[in-house]
């Protein structure tokens, strides 16, 4: 109990992605869906980082980065779609964008 | 013993954060409790001795990231509260399962791969930092300056999505409105 290993995190990785898969499951407002996929990443790069210390491995703190400068690229872009999506429709709901017309 | 304390410490407060970010209906309160929820995270990384990804989990996420958000919060309405989908059953089945199979994926690997032998093992004598730049600029160079092309294209994306004629919005006019505007523009610099 006291002694922290890998599970611990792995534990720790899988509640938070859960909490992550949740918000995208209820979420219906974009910006807060964009929130839980932020939750997904980190989630993920808590496990690769605790990977990476238990078996001396430094590749997964190379993926960590990778995925950090892939959440950054993801926030940039999804939210010029965003505001581009307001300023023709007036809200920002899932709603709105599941019919494909333009 | 101490790092067990800062380990559930850590954990519990970035549950709470994150259940908050994923549960509120306001969208400010979402936002701080995903930046404080980011901050958090990144104690994880330096209990783990990854004290460079820690620094560039709060510079990216804190910083960029949550001000990127904060900046687009002021183009929408998000004062008035968030209507949520009404739930039904299948979904929350759904949910489990896929909740349950991850668990079990995620217990299941390190098991199977017991016997994993470092590719890049730990260098002795080299502070995690100088490691990093190690391994990141011989091993994974390519990667890296793939990553940086696909930052370039994305700063540029968001330039032309949001920044341009902030006060015209382009995509709601019509092809002769546009077309008009850019008559009006030749005609001035042909003036």
């Amino acid at each position: 109990m006291m002694e922290i290993g890998l599970n611990h995190y792995l534990i720790l990785s899988t509640i938070l992605f859960a909490i992550g898969l949740i918000g995208v499951m209820r979420r219906k407002n974009l910006l807060l869906l964009f929130f839980a996929t932020e939750i997904l990443l980190n989630s993920v790069n808590i496990a690769f980082a605790a990977i990476s210390h238990y078996y001396g491995d430094l590749t997964g703190q190379m993926f960590a980065f990778f995925v950090i400068a892939i959440a950054a690229s993801e926030v940039a872009v999804g939210l010029g779609l965003l505001i581009v999506w307001h300023k023709r429709h007036g809200n920002i709901d899932l709603d709105s964008i599941s019919t494909m017309k333009g | 013993m101490f790092e067990a304390v800062a380990f559930y410490l850590f954990a519990f407060l970035t549950i709470t954060m994150f259940l908050i970010t994923v549960t509120t209906s306001q969208a400010l309160y979402a936002l701080t409790a995903l930046a404080s929820g980011m901050i958090f995270i990144s104690a994880f990384f330096f209990i783990l001795g990854a004290d460079f990804l820690g620094a560039i989990q709060i510079v990216v996420y804190s910083g960029a990231v949550m001000a990127l958000y904060a900046f687009g919060m002021m183009f929408f309405d998000t004062t008035r509260e968030v209507k949520e989908k009404i739930g039904n059953k299948y979904l929350v089945y759904g949910m489990s399962v896929v909740s349950a199979v991850l668990i079990v994926i995620i217990f299941a690997v390190p098991m199977v791969a017991d016997n994993v032998v470092p590719l890049y093992p730990v260098i002795d004598g080299a502070g995690n930092t100088q490691q990093v730049g190690l391994i990141l600029f011989t091993k994974y160079l390519i990667p890296f300056e793939v990553a940086a092309i696909m930052l370039l294209v994305a700063m540029i994306s968001g330039i032309i999505l949001a920044g341009k004629k902030m006060d015209l919005s382009l995509t709601i006019m019509s092809d002769a409105e546009i077309r008009d505007i850019k008559e009006d523009k030749n005609k001035k610099v042909l003036s």
